[in-house]
């Protein structure tokens, strides 16, 4: 999407977040993939310049950015907001060492949750470790803002917190490139009073975070990316991120001040803006972070009572504050929703998730699940899914679950294999150690798929293309000390509900492990996975609709009708990837191969 | 052009809604506006209701379309045309794909495919213009090709000169997959 003569492209703030790599010289980025943050090292895996790769989580993804940044290197680690939960180790002591090449940890959040089990604010981890919070409004601020937080990065020894939301990593708007700024790596020097946190050095290198926020503050005082629009003098508003464009929109003539860095404040310069308003409002999404500073710092203003702290933001939100706070009135129609029938996500066709929960569940066990597309199993009409918390609980919990002995004759946690390889080793491990009676199934289709088909380090590929480990599961489980681990092909309904029903009732530790590949991805596999479509027989259907129960997007009703008047089911021949689960659940054989 | 133009676009996951507002947002930018696009990723391939925001103007702040004020929506499907009908404005456009796509929950008891979505479209909007896009891009020869026409009938409120679309489409597909849908460009174009 670009016009050349000019170099304006159109980017998300994903793709900004790339481009902002290369321009401002990153050596080294990592990530683990997560929505909404995914695209940006998919997009920076495509510049040779900058070496990038996905790690197994985000704790590791860190630690590689941080080493990088210890040797000089101009260094960044995306993830999504959860992500840092797992990161949170290093991401905290760090502060204590600073970032001597620069770094920049982008937390991708998710306000109104998307694709997330919470909306978490990650802006109190930057106060939290004494970090400046950097947050943009779009696409280009996203890129610009890259090289700024480079720039307070290694001038300040300090890590950066840069904030970003869905909307903002998912929204595209206009964004001027320019060439590559080359900088170089100096190399580690060693320092054990820096590098080493030691008691005895950490306790000087608090003493140094300190001095080193206060510095901040005043850099926060002087910075252009905390800017004041001056407008009208009776309403004063204090915005950022993806609010700021919802205020410009709904109240063009107010005066703003624009925070580009919403940690540490400018307390002083917000002080002088508060006095040159009638009536100060805070505009941010989520929780009253900003509010919250301001108020400690008696510095009057209104912000959570008009705008929620639950959720997305939208212009009719910030609209509707607006109207509670007094400033506009009402002045527009109402808009009337129509209620039309819900389109929930399902499996793909091919997915081999369906035949697996599909014998599962006739076995009626508790299943403690995990993070992935198996989550979506938990909806009907497969309703197999119990537990989900967070990556790699399906097993801790599924050991807690069987120690307390309460209800539940069969316990059984279901993992996807970029999930196990994560963070559910370590939980198998202790399955082990406690000689725990439970199944956990690995439900390996060889792709992290969720977030789009990215390698790990069971694919055999690294981000960029080149070969990587092809982890084998089944000799990883044997080596941590699993007696009992079963392969089964997910896409034979009898053969697997039979291996399952013999572990379940072992009452040993088990792991079955899935050996289908993901229909979707990579797509270089969907030519692999795809065998003759099935079709429906009219002849034979007698409308019974237990295909259904599949839940396949590829079966629908048909507009045919059995004698006694019961619709017929059809199968889209196009969607169809001839997996023969519907086939092997149809009572009277209606279901076959097209020959 | 107006002003300013809020244009959405909605129907269902794997349907090409994203190429679409890309290549509108392509033309939009050629014809030296500012241009904001929104949409959320995560469950768009797995069948789910997927919408785009197009925002084009002179300066855009909002990447999001406000309730009530789209100028254009163009749903790919039927009952996505009712599902979305109240971000448009009273005196705003609809273009509709008459190609239904019944989800597999409808053969539940519970829920229910709308009988005439586009009638119920209809009372509520003024301007509705429906073609069977589907059936159209397969006399043409492919039926990848519907969303092109789609285009091509929101093309002409739009008032972006043809030239720039056409341009666009040359630069964007190969030389083959160009022609057809230039050809479908223009039978969108060309309805009343």
């Amino acid at each position: 999407m670009s016009d050349k003569k000019n170099n304006t492209i159109l980017l998300s703030g994903n793709e900004a977040v790339a481009r902002g790599c290369y321009e401002f010289g990153i050596h080294v980025a990592t990530a683990y993939p997560g929505t909404p943050s995914t695209e940006i090292l998919e997009n920076i895996s495509q510049y040779p310049e900058i070496y990038s790769e996905w790690s197994p989580n985000e704790k590791v993804a860190f630690e590689v950015a941080m080493g990088a940044t210890f040797q000089g290197a101009r260094s960044l680690v995306a993830m999504k907001h959860v992500g840092l939960n797992v990161a949170a180790d290093p991401f905290m002591s760090m502060s204590l060492i600073g970032a001597p090449g620069g770094l920049i940890v982008v937390s991708a959040d998710d306000p109104g949750m998307h694709s997330s089990q919470n909306e978490q604010d990650n802006r109190y981890y930057a106060k939290f470790a004494g970090y400046p919070c950097i947050e943009p409004s779009d696409s280009q601020e996203v890129k610009d803002l890259i090289g700024v937080s480079l720039n307070i990065s290694t001038q300040f020894d300090v890590p950066v917190l840069f904030r970003m939301t869905t909307r903002i990593c998912h929204s595209k708007t206009i964004v001027h490139i320019s060439k590559r700024q080359e900088y170089a790596i100096k190399g580690f020097e060693k320092n054990p009073k820096k590098f080493v946190v030691l008691p005895a050095h950490a306790r000087v290198r608090h003493v140094w975070a300190a001095e080193r926020l206060q510095k901040l503050q005043e850099f926060s005082e002087k910075t252009d990316i905390n800017r004041i629009e001056i407008e009208n003098s009776d309403i004063g508003i204090i915005t950022n991120g993806i609010a700021y464009q919802y205020v410009k929109e709904i109240l063009p003539n107010a005066s703003v001040f624009k925070l580009g860095m919403s940690y540490p404040l400018p307390i002083k310069k917000i002080r002088s803006f508060a006095g040159s308003v009638k009536r100060l409002l805070v505009i941010e999404e989520l929780e009253p972070f900003i509010e919250e500073q301001l108020k400690t710092n008696a510095i009057q203003c209104e912000g959570k009572t008009y705008w929620t702290n639950l959720g997305e933001l939208s212009p009719e939100i910030v609209e509707n504050g607006f109207i509670k706070a007094g400033i506009i009135k009402k002045n527009r129609f109402s808009t009337v929703k129509e209620e039309v029938i819900p389109r929930p996500p399902i499996f793909c066709p091919g997915c081999p998730h369906r035949g697996l929960y599909y014998a599962l569940r006739k076995l009626k066990p508790v299943i403690t699940t995990d993070i992935g597309c198996y989550t979506l199993g938990v909806l009907p009409p497969l309703e197999a899914g119990d537990t989900c918390v967070e990556m790699g609980a399906s097993i801790g919990v599924a050991v807690g679950m069987a120690k307390a002995k309460g209800s539940g004759k069969y316990i059984v946690a279901t993992i996807g294999d970029s999930t196990f390889l994560h963070s559910g080793l370590t939980g198998l491990l202790n399955a082990v150690n406690d000689n725990a009676g439970i199944t956990i199934i690995i439900l390996d289709n060889r792709i992290t798929a969720m977030t789009g088909g990215q390698h790990h380090p069971g694919t055999g590929k690294n981000l960029t293309g080149s070969k990587g480990l092809k982890a084998d599961l089944a000799k990883i489980c044997q080596a941590l000390g699993v007696k009992r681990i079963k392969v089964v092909d997910p896409y034979r309904i009898e053969e697997t509900k039979a291996v399952l029903k013999e572990e379940l009732n072992s009452n040993e530790l088990s792991v079955v492990i899935t050996n289908r590949p993901c229909a979707l991805y990579p797509p270089e596999m969907r030519k692999m996975v795809r065998q003759k479509p099935f079709r429906v027989d009219p002849d034979r259907c007698i409308g019974c609709h237990t295909c259904f129960k599949v839940s396949c997007p590829a079966i629908s009703e048909s507009d045919q009708k059995t004698k006694k008047g019961l619709t017929q089911s059809r199968i889209d021949p196009v969607l169809c990837t001839g997996c023969s689960v519907c086939a092997q659940v149809c009572p009277v054989e209606a279901i076959r191969q097209v020959k | 052009m107006k002003q300013k133009m809020d244009i959405l676009i909605v129907g269902v996951g794997g349907q090409g809604i994203l190429f679409a507002s890309e290549l509108l947002s392509e033309v939009a930018i050629k014809a030296g506006y500012d241009v904001k696009k929104s949409e959320v990723h995560g469950m768009a391939q797995r069948g789910g209701v997927v919408s785009s925001h197009v925002r084009i103007g002179k300066k855009i702040y909002s990447p999001l379309i406000q309730e009530g004020k789209a100028d254009i929506l163009l749903a790919f499907e039927p009952a996505e045309a009712l599902r979305w009908v109240h971000f448009l404005k009273k005196d705003g456009f609809v273009v509709i794909d008459e190609k239904r796509l019944v989800p597999p929950i409808a053969s539940q008891k519970a829920y229910h495919y709308p009988d005439e979505p586009i009638e119920s479209v209809r009372k509520r909007i003024l301007h509705v213009q429906s073609i069977n896009a589907a059936k159209r891009a397969e006399e043409l020869g492919d039926s990848r090709v519907a969303n092109t026409i789609l285009l091509g009938i929101l093309s002409k409120p739009l008032g972006i000169a043809e030239s720039i679309w056409e341009g666009t489409i040359k630069e964007r597909l190969s030389k083959d997959s160009a022609a057809i849908n230039i050809k479908a460009f223009q039978l969108g174009r060309n309805q009343t």
